[in-house]
C-alpha cells in the first residue's frame, strides 16, 4: 500500500476535481433488473385484476381473455354466483380462524423455544425439527395423510378438519417469525417487570407481547395468507362444503365466472392494506 | 417522594441478611455458604472481580434466583422463595432495562400502577422523582431518544419511586463513561442520603465501591474476604486477596520471630525484621507463614540510605524506576532480594527526589503495618483487572 501510494499521488489529477468511476451501466442495470422482477410478479395479478372489468358479450357469462370493453358488471353481480359466494365466506371464517388459534398457539411454542432449555424443556431439538419438517414436507403428503386419519378416525370431513388441517400448517410459520422477533429480546425486561411487581401474566400482556408483537402481527398475517389461498390440503378434508380456492379449481374445468376475479381482486387489495399496516405497526415499534 | 419513605426504617436495625446462602449452578459454585447482614439505611457494597459471586447473590435478594441452600431474610420476613414481585426490593439493572416500548413516564409509573396507587398520586410521585433524579419535564421522552446517563437515571428512579425498603444496584455504571461516572457517583450518594433507602450495591471497581459505601464486603470466589467500612478494609485488609484488590499494597513474606507485648515481630524471606501491631497479625505462632503489608502511601523514602533516628519499620533498598505524576513521585524500590517495593510520596516539595539507582531507606510508622495469611489459591492477574 505504503509503495503504492507515491504513484497513486502522480496519477490524481490536480486538486479538487477527482475523476469519477464511470457509473453509467450501474446506474440502469439495478433499476432495470428491479422492475423486470417487479413486473414479473405481479404481473398475474394485473392480468387477474383488468379482466375482472372484461365484459362479456356473447355465450354463458364466463371469463374470456379477449377484451370486450370495461365493465362493473361482475363487481354489481358479486354474489350471483351462490356456490362461489359461500365458498368464499367459508374461505373468510376458516382464514380468520385458523389464524387466531396458529398465532396463539405458534407464539407460544415459539415463547417456550426460546425461553426454555436442557432440563426445563426435553426434546426440544425433535420439536424444532418437526417445525422444520412441517415447512419442509410437501403438502401433497400432509393432505393425503391428514385425510387418511380423518377416514380412519372417521372424522366427518368440514369446518372442523379445515380449521385443523389449516392451524396445522400455519403454526411452524408463525413460531418461526416470532421467535426471529424473540431471539433479540433481552430478558431483563420481564426481570424489570417482575421487580417492579408484575406476576407473570402482566408482565407478558404489558412487556413481552408488546415488544413482539411486529413478529405476532407478521406471522398471522403469513397464517392468514396461507390459510385463505390453500387449495392442496384444503382439497383432501373439505368434504363437500368447499373454500374458494378448492372451488375455483373446480369451475376452471368448465369456465370460470367473473366474479373468480372479483374475489381475487378483493383478496388481494385486502392482503396488501394489511401487509402495508403490518409494516407502518412494526416501524412504529421498532 | 416528599417522604423519606413509607417503610418503617430505622437505621441499625437489620434491613436483610444472608444466612448460610449457597448457589451452585449445575455443580459449580457460584455463592458458597454466605453470611451477610445490612442495615436499614446503609450504602452497602458487594465488591468482587468478576465471576465473585456478587451478582448471583444480589440476584438472590431480588428474587431472580433460587438459593440452593439458606436464608435469606427481609425486613424480617424469610423470602428464599419468594417471587419477585412479592418482595419489597426494586433493582436498577446493568442494561437498565427501560420498556422501549413505553415513554419515560410510563416506565417510571410501571411499579406505582401495579401496586394500584391512586392516578393523581402517580403523576405526583413520578413527578418528584424525576425532579430529585434531575430530568424534570422528561415525562413524554421516548427511553431510546435518551443518552447512556439519563437512562441510567431513569432507571434509578423507576426502581425508587416505589419507595422500597431495598434498592439493588447491579453494576449501574458500567456503561457509562469515566467522567460521567465520578459525577454519578457522588449524585447517587446524596440521592440515598436523601431518600434513606438502604441501598446494596454491585460492582467489580473498588473506587467506586470505597468513595460511596458506608460498608463493603470483598468477595472472592463465591466467599466473603473483608468486610468492613471503606477505611477499615483497605487499611487493615482481612485477606492477602483484599489487600491486593484494594488498591495497591506491598506484601513482603516472612514468617513470625516472635511476640513482645502489643507488636510481634516477623522475619522477611529477604532478611529483615519487621514489626507489625499485634493486633493487625492473623496469628502469632511462632514460625508461621505469614505476608506483611504496607500501603505505599504510607511510606516515606530517604534518600542518601541514612535511616530515620525515630522508630518505626525500616528497609533498605535502591531506586530501580522514579516516575514523577505531578500530584507526586512512584518508586520503584528494589530491596536487596530483588523484591520490588512501591512508594507514592506526595509533591509537597519539601525534599529531593531520590533518582533511579540512588540508595535509600524506606521507613513507616509501625502501625501502618498489616499482615495477613498467604492465600491459599493462588491470586491470578485476572481477578485484580478491573
Amino acid at each position: 500500500m505504503s509503495v503504492d501510494a507515491p504513484l497513486l499521488e502522480s496519477a490524481r489529477p490536480a486538486a479538487g476535481s477527482i475523476p469519477r468511476r464511470p457509473r453509467h451501466l450501474g446506474r440502469f442495470v439495478l433499476p432495470a433488473y428491479s422492475w423486470l422482477v417487479i413486473a414479473y410478479l405481479v404481473f398475474p395479478i394485473v392480468v387477474m385484476m383488468v379482466y375482472s372489468f372484461n365484459r362479456v358479450t356473447a355465450g354463458l357469462q364466463l371469463v374470456s381473455f379477449s377484451w370486450n370493453g370495461f365493465t362493473w358488471q361482475w363487481y354489481r353481480q358479486w354474489s350471483n354466483i351462490p356456490g362461489l359466494t359461500s365458498a368464499f365466506w367459508l374461505s373468510i371464517r376458516l382464514a380468520i380462524v385458523s389464524t387466531v388459534i396458529a398465532t396463539i398457539l405458534g407464539t407460544l411454542l415459539a415463547i417456550a423455544l426460546v425461553r426454555y432449555r436442557g432440563k426445563q424443556f426435553r426434546g426440544k431439538a425433535g420439536f424444532e425439527q418437526i417445525l422444520f419438517l412441517n415447512i419442509a414436507a410437501p403438502e401433497i403428503v400432509m393432505g393425503a395423510s391428514l385425510l387418511g386419519l380423518f377416514v380412519t378416525f372417521n372424522v366427518a370431513r368440514g369446518f372442523f378438519t379445515l380449521v385443523l388441517a389449516h392451524v396445522m400448517f400455519s403454526i411452524a410459520y408463525v413460531t418461526v417469525t416470532v421467535r426471529a422477533r424473540l431471539s433479540g429480546f433481552d430478558v431483563a425486561l420481564e426481570e424489570a417487570s417482575y421487580d417492579l411487581g408484575a406476576n407473570p401474566l402482566d408482565t407478558f400482556r404489558l412487556v413481552t407481547l408488546p415488544l413482539i408483537m411486529p413478529g405476532v402481527l407478521a406471522g398471522a398475517l403469513m397464517a392468514f395468507a396461507l390459510s385463505i389461498d390453500d387449495f392442496v390440503t384444503s382439497n383432501f378434508v373439505s368434504g363437500s362444503n368447499v373454500p374458494f380456492p378448492v372451488w375455483v379449481y373446480g369451475a376452471s374445468r368448465v369456465g370460470t365466472p367473473p366474479q373468480v376475479f372479483v374475489f381475487g381482486t378483493v383478496i388481494f387489495t385486502v392482503g396488501i392494506v394489511f401487509a402495508l399496516l403490518s409494516l407502518v405497526v412494526s416501524k412504529k415499534k421498532a | 417522594m416528599s417522604e423519606p419513605s413509607s417503610t418503617s426504617s430505622t437505621p441499625g436495625s437489620v434491613n436483610v441478611s444472608l444466612s448460610d446462602v449457597t448457589k451452585s449452578f449445575e455443580g459449580v459454585v457460584a455463592v458458597d455458604h454466605l453470611n451477610l447482614t445490612v442495615n436499614d439505611g446503609e450504602f452497602f457494597s458487594l465488591l468482587g472481580p468478576s465471576g465473585c459471586g456478587k451478582t448471583t447473590t444480589l440476584r438472590m435478594i431480588g428474587g431472580f434466583e433460587e438459593p440452593t441452600s439458606g436464608r435469606i431474610v427481609l425486613g424480617g420476613r424469610d423470602v428464599t422463595y419468594t417471587a419477585p414481585y412479592h418482595r419489597d426490593v426494586n433493582t436498577v439493572f446493568q442494561s437498565y432495562a427501560l420498556f422501549p416500548h413505553l415513554d419515560v413516564y410510563e416506565n417510571v409509573a410501571f411499579g406505582l400502577r401495579r401496586k394500584k396507587v391512586a392516578k393523581s398520586d402517580v403523576r405526583a410521585k413520578v413527578g418528584a422523582i424525576l425532579e430529585i433524579v434531575d430530568l424534570p419535564g422528561y415525562e413524554k421522552r421516548r427511553v431510546n431518544q435518551l443518552s447512556g446517563g439519563q437512562q441510567q437515571r431513569i432507571a434509578l428512579a423507576r426502581a425508587l419511586v416505589n419507595e422500597p425498603a431495598l434498592l439493588l444496584l447491579d453494576e449501574p455504571m458500567s456503561a457509562l463513561d469515566a467522567k460521567l461516572r465520578h459525577q454519578m457517583q457522588i449524585e447517587l450518594k446524596s440521592i440515598q442520603s436523601r431518600v434513606g433507602i438502604t441501598f446494596l450495591y454491585v460492582t467489580h471497581d473498588q473506587e467506586e465501591a470505597m468513595t460511596m459505601s458506608d460498608r463493603l464486603v470483598v468477595m472472592r470466589q463465591g466467599k466473603i474476604e473483608g468486610i468492613g467500612s471503606p477505611q477499615d478494609v483497605y487499611d487493615n485488609p482481612a485477606t492477602e486477596f483484599v489487600a491486593t484488590f484494594l488498591g495497591a499494597s506491598n506484601l513482603l513474606s516472612g514468617r513470625v520471630a516472635g511476640q513482645l507485648g502489643d507488636m510481634t515481630t516477623v522475619t522477611l524471606d529477604i532478611g529483615a525484621t519487621l514489626e507489625v501491631p499485634t493486633s493487625r497479625i492473623p496469628t502469632s505462632t511462632v514460625g508461621s507463614a505469614i505476608k506483611v503489608g504496607v500501603r505505599p502511601e504510607k511510606i516515606r523514602i530517604h534518600a542518601g540510605g541514612t535511616a530515620p533516628s525515630s522508630g518505626g519499620n525500616t528497609l533498605r533498598g535502591r531506586v530501580r524506576v522514579s516516575t514523577f505524576t505531578g500530584v507526586g513521585n512512584q518508586y520503584l524500590v528494589e530491596t536487596s532480594a530483588g523484591e520490588d517495593i512501591t512508594v507514592y510520596a506526595q509533591n509537597i516539595g519539601e525534599e529531593l527526589a531520590p533518582r533511579s539507582g540512588e540508595e535509600v531507606v524506606l521507613s513507616w510508622p509501625t502501625e501502618h503495618t498489616f499482615a495477613v495469611r498467604p492465600a491459599e489459591n493462588q491470586i491470578s492477574s485476572d481477578e485484580l483487572t478491573s
